[in-house]
């Protein structure tokens, strides 16, 4: 049984009870912001990059249903074929569609969050499709029969003794090592097997340039290129924002991408496709299908302050710089995107009903906002969903799907009375009074505040009474 | 699925959306034209990110190929049908490794490739010095999995078709203009860090990369 983010509360509790996943967690993300700092080791340059990545992709969204329609025309006449999804019903159902249609039993998939996002393994396994992961983190995950607990780094709440242990467990012939290279070697031999024999690759989509109609893949392991080149048929999938305008749009956002997520000035591999195999080439696939998700996104783009959102280029940064992520893993949150960017994208993906804890889980501390590569006011839109899961939508607002689902009567009680009471003096006066002189009454115990907090306790006099006193 | 597209679009438009302009901040990158600090910078980064470097004359390419070979203990080498430097290599295989032409469609041989193939040989488009990055543009002659599946990948580049860095290389080369089916920069072997963020070479792609730049060339 995967997470919820309806259980955030108690499966952050049993988070932080877990010793080993909190030192997991604390390595790792350790690891990853003194990459980071290293990479961007000159402010100026930093910013400056931040600006550049910003303005881009606030240009590319400003012209989305144009630039969609400019990458469809664009890559129909490079020969791939463009299919549109509004959700994850209708997404895997195309897939099923194309893969059926070659009579392919077995797809091997580079990593995708897209496709976590629609459940394609499940949806896949259903129609008797076995869907492989090969990220490396992604296959270890899919052994162990979990969820990613990270965008760039799926794998990272589990230690090599774990790895081993899951290893030992599955796959044939693996002799017990703590030895990183072995065990990596373990992986390469199964997955290369799988390459060859696939009949179908999947495979998610940095960025898709609208100019030339070319789907751009980051990535170290080689998997991704693996999955795109060797099997007959590849199938992409992305969602509908990430679209940019000009195929110039993409190292400023390249740079920017690799920097924050791992601290790389570059990636191994930066695998441009701009189409299936030519008469004359001898491999690639053959075929070559681009899957253009909404699931949610036109909800976030419809309105200008949380069409900021859809700015993200999944680096990760976010949840490594912040403080209950690194504490309580992405697991908690129940969200194929965890941390930061999963508690804003998560309520229009999901709805606010269903997610109406995870904008909460913030100390609005602001490293998120600070460290994002693309300048997404995170903190300002926590507010902002704070703020909806509990109001109806404003008027002439399209209501955020789940919206006001927080509300609580007793907390609408306690604000109107307050109200009331602030704008009556005689009533304000009279209740401050009852307050600083029965004080003694006050509980000590005020449910989860005094856990680890001693209770407040009002003062033995009103500030009024105070300053009048002073004046004498 | 056009019911979709259009339901999609239709939402999207709705919004009606203020077009930004193009005009964005710059940002600095690196941007030396010296032919000495580009191909200093290349090989720094690309030594960095595990991969060999030599840097030889063009006459020196049949022999630095020969030895390389012996040295990796290389047997069998997959290679493309022709390019430039088709006749060197043809001549450093003499006698050193058997060759196997990539000249048939990917799956007639793909068992071979995947398991009988020691190394395979490719010449590069280019290359850019301020990410020390290979840039590969596969065809029919060199196609794509040539430079992914063999275990070892050795490269031959130019120093001449060495670019400051990538948006230069795609202006001056007027990339937008037109895309092959498949483009590549390659900055070292294949790599991961996904098991407690231990660094380990040969992760699916090659183990091995050795690039071989021809300095007068
Ligand atoms: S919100 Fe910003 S920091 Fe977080 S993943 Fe997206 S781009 Fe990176």
């Amino acid at each position: 049984m995967h997470n919820r983010p309806q259980h955030f509360h108690a499966q952050a509790e049993a988070a932080l009870a877990d010793t080993e996943l909190r030192a997991n967690f604390r390595g790792a993300m350790d690891y990853l912001r003194d990459k980071r700092k290293t990479a961007f080791a000159d402010a100026a340059e930093e910013s400056a990059i931040r600006d550049r990545a910003e303005a881009i992709r606030q240009r590319c969204l400003s012209k989305l249903p144009e630039l969609l329609e400019r990458l469809e025309s664009n890559c129909i006449a490079n020969g791939i074929r463009v299919h549109w999804a509004e959700n994850a019903e209708q997404a895997n159902a195309i897939f099923t569609d194309i893969i059926q249609s070659h009579g392919g039993t077995l797809a091997v998939k580079g990593k995708s969050m897209v496709s976590e996002e629609i459940e394609l393994n499940d949806a896949m396994a259903k129609e008797g499709i076995t869907c492989l992961e090969s990220d490396m983190g992604e296959y270890i995950v899919q052994l162990g029969r979990e969820t990613p607990s990270h965008i760039i780094m799926p794998a990272i709440h589990k230690n090599k003794q774990q790895v081993a242990d899951l290893f030992a467990e599955h796959v044939p012939g693996f002799e017990h090592t703590l030895d990183v290279d072995t065990l990596i070697q373990t992986g390469r031999r199964v997955l290369r097997e799988k390459y060859r024999t696939a009949d179908v690759g999947v495979s998610g989509v940095n960025f898709a340039v609208a100019e030339t109609g070319t789907l751009c893949l980051v990535e170290n392991e080689g998997n991704g290129r693996m999955c795109t080149t060797v099997p007959e048929v590849h199938i992409a999938i992305t969602g509908i924002e990430k679209v940019v305008e000009y195929l110039a749009d993409v190292p400023p956002l390249f740079s920017a991408l690799t920097r924050s997520a791992t601290g790389q000035l570059i990636t191994t591999y930066f695998n441009m496709i701009s189409g299936p195999r030519k008469d004359d080439e001898l491999d690639g696939p053959k075929e070559v299908h681009l899957v253009l998700l909404d699931n949610g996104r036109s909800q976030a783009y419809a309105d200008e302050e949380l069409r900021k959102t859809l700015q993200c280029i999944r680096c990760g940064a976010c949840m490594n710089h912040c403080p209950v992520y690194t504490r309580i893993g992405g697991h908690a949150y129940g969200t194929v995107y965890p941390g930061p960017i999963g508690k804003i994208i998560s309520p229009h993906l999901m709805g606010l009903d269903a997610t109406q804890d995870l904008p909460t889980a913030s100390s609005l501390c602001g490293a998120c906002g600070e460290v994002c590569p693309v300048r997404i006011p995170i903190p300002e839109l926590l507010q902002r969903l704070r703020h909806e899961a509990k109001q109806d939508p404003r008027p002439g607002a399209l209501p955020l799907r789940g919206q006001k689902a927080a509300a609580s009567n007793t907390e609408a009680f306690v604000w109107r009375s307050f109200a009331l009471a602030t704008r009556q003096p005689a009533l304000y006066r009279m209740l401050t009074w009852c307050a600083t002189r029965l004080r003694w009454l006050m509980p000590k115990k005020l449910g989860p505040w005094t856990r680890c907090r001693t209770a407040p306790r009002p003062a033995a006099k009103t500030l009024r009474e105070l300053m009048a006193e002073r004046k004498q | 699925m056009s019911t979709a597209r259009t339901a999609i679009l239709d939402r999207l438009r709705r919004v009606n959306a203020l077009p930004l302009k193009a005009s964005e901040p710059d940002y600095p990158i690196w941007n030396d034209a010296d032919p000495d600090a580009m191909l200093a910078r290349l090989t720094g980064l690309l030594e960095q990110n595990h991969a060999e470097v030599l840097r030889l004359p063009r006459t020196a390419l049949v022999t630095t190929l020969r030895e390389r070979l012996a040295q990796a203990g290389i047997k069998r080498v997959a290679t493309g049908t022709g390019g430039e430097f088709f006749d060197d290599i043809t001549q450093a295989l003499n006698g050193t490794a058997e060759r196997v032409c990539f000249d048939r469609p990917l799956e007639e041989w793909k068992d071979t490739l995947f398991n009988a193939i020691d190394a395979g040989i490719t010449g590069c488009h280019g290359a850019i010095a301020a990410s020390g990055s290979l840039v590969l543009w596969p065809g029919p002659e060199e196609p794509r999995t040539l430079s992914l599946v063999p275990p070892h990948h050795i490269a031959i580049l130019k120093a001449s078709t060495l670019h400051t860095n990538l948006p230069a290389m795609m202006t001056d080369e007027g990339w937008s203009q037109g895309m092959p089916t498949n483009l590549l920069l390659v900055s070292g072997p294949s790599k991961t860090a996904d098991i407690q963020q231990t660094l380990a070479y040969g992760a699916h792609g090659p183990s091995a990369l050795t690039v071989l730049i021809l300095e007068d060339a």
